[in-house]
């Protein structure tokens, strides 16, 4: 199905394993998966966060999702280290699919360059990827 | 593209989310199968088993060709309309699928089977019925609504005509009745009172709208799924197939050895296991974080064994599985989830019954 309404701020950035990476003024990014991921994961009930100062590549498996249906990994859209991670949703996973751009954050990470950045897709991109992949 | 049931258009309209299930284009829920699940604990919610396969046999000699055809003894069936589950077995005592039977009369038994193997089962009870001279006919022709919760049954009976409603609500448990154009029964796979409702394909989507009317909440087969696992029923396919036999799938108390001499297909190779079966079935609850799922290993003192069937169960906020593990085994168990050992404790199935927990968390 092409061109459903999709929920994709236009301030942030996606990966094609369906991350989106906020830029914070501190320097920081916040990570967490899109609105397209958890509507076709479903109702998620199980989140494992990354422990806080684990560094990460670019690219590496660094959370679990967990829906009703299946497993699913999450990869760093950045190398970096991870600053803080979620923990509100050890007990309430349901903030992923209430909210997955705001309170369902899942961690934020000290990017070892900002250039990576440059690197991630824009809304726009991001959209015609989702189009191409369910084509 | 799948096969389709009569209310294939409806669940797409609703939002439905269509996947493949046993050869048909199913509804996997309707957005939240959370709240699907819970509709069907607290309310009253309904499926689309129209997949299902309905059979009638009709012949003088039924009763026998069943006494024969099924693991279970339709004998115990007196009261016409007491329906009883039942294997269908392989000579060598392996799962072909499992079923309800319903007594009808004495010339006239239905089978329900399972979607995804009702071709073999169609092929295998042809074959066996040609002795007995019993007629199979496939009711390709009716539509099957599971109305299942703590209102389902009331909910539902405001669709009959008011002198009806009194036969329905009537019903004893696991027995159905023709009751107007609708066949109702007392039983589901949820764990919760309700009915089972097949009627004629062409009126399925003015009942289904009927139903929704009255606050029947539309659920999928993901809640399905979760609210079977919850109330420790099997699924075809996960817990058991032909690879497997009834007495190391759990389901023990389905298969009537006795009278001696009945000789039901698969009998001599089901007593030569039951002398000294290895492996047995049982429910797990995870202890620590995480969720359970299908195909995972399950290390024990006795051995290792294997989830069948895994997930998060709503009622309980808990992860819980089907395991077939090596008679023996005692908690804990470690379970290998996605290369991590964690802890579960054996407890006896069902989890969940009538919208309260029977284990203790």
């Amino acid at each position: 199905m092409s061109n459903v309404p999709r929920d994709l701020p236009s301030d942030l950035k996606y990966t094609r394993s369906h991350e989106w990476v906020r830029s914070l003024p501190d320097g920081r990014v916040e990570v967490g998966i899109t609105d397209h991921a958890q509507a076709a994961l479903g109702d998620l009930v199980f989140v494992d966060v990354p422990a806080v100062q684990r560094t990460l590549a670019a690219g590496e498996a660094c959370a679990v999702v967990e829906s009703v249906k299946a497993a699913s990994d999450v990869y760093s859209p950045l190398s970096g280290q991870v600053s803080e991670s979620n923990a509100r949703l050890a007990d309430t996973p349901e903030l992923l699919n209430q909210d997955p751009y705001g309170a369902g954050w899942l961690m934020r990470l000290t990017p070892s360059s900002q250039s990576q950045l440059a690197g991630l897709m824009a809304p726009d991109l991001y959209s015609k990827f989702l189009d191409e992949e369910s084509a | 593209m799948g096969l389709k049931t009569p209310l294939f258009d409806t669940h797409v309209n609703a939002g439905a989310k269509i996947v493949d299930f046993g050869g048909f284009d199913m509804p996997l829920h309707y957005g939240s199968q959370l709240e699907e699940h819970r509709a069907v604990r607290e309310g009253a919610g309904m499926f689309d088993v129209s997949h299902m396969c309905v059979i009638d046999l009709r012949g003088l000699r039924v009763r026998a060709f069943l006494r024969r055809l099924l693991a279970n003894d339709v004998g115990k069936l007196r009261v016409p309309g007491k329906a009883l589950y039942s294997c269908l077995l392989n000579e060598q005592g392996g799962i072909i699928d499992d079923l309800i039977a319903y007594y009808l009369d004495e010339h006239f038994f239905r089978l329900v089977v399972n979607a995804g193997t009702r071709d073999k089962d169609l092929l295998w009870i042809r074959a066996q019925a040609r002795q007995d001279a019993v007629q199979v006919l496939e009711r390709t022709d009716l539509a099957m609504l599971a109305v299942q919760g703590p209102l389902a049954r009331e909910l539902a009976v405001g669709l009959l005509q008011a002198e009806l409603r009194a036969t329905a609500l009537g019903l004893n448990a696991f027995s159905g009745a023709q009751i107007g154009d609708w066949f109702i029964a007392r039983t589901g796979y949820t764990g919760e009172d309700g009915f089972e409702i097949m009627i004629p394909a062409s009126t399925a989507a003015r009942v289904w709208s009927g139903l929704r009317a009255k606050g029947v909440v539309p659920a999928g087969l993901g809640a399905r799924d979760t609210l079977r696992l919850e109330a420790g029923m099997s699924l075809y396919g996960n817990d058991m197939d032909e690879s497997q036999n009834p007495l190391e799938s759990g389901l023990t108390w389905t298969v009537a050895f006795e009278p001696a001499d009945r000789d039901f297909v698969g009998r001599a190779a089901l007593e030569k296991i039951r002398a000294a079966p290895t492996k047995h079935m049982v429910g797990l609850l995870l202890e620590d974080r995480g969720v359970l799922r299908g195909h995972q290993v399950v290390q024990t003192n006795a051995g290792p064994g294997e989830i069948t069937s895994g997930g998060f169960a709503p009622t309980l906020n808990r992860s819980i599985a089907l395991a077939r593990v090596p008679v023996g085994a005692a908690s804990p168990v470690s379970v290998d989830v996605r290369g991590k050992p964690l802890s579960a404790r054996i407890v006896k199935p069902p989890f969940v019954r009538n919208g309260k927990s029977l284990i203790s968390l």
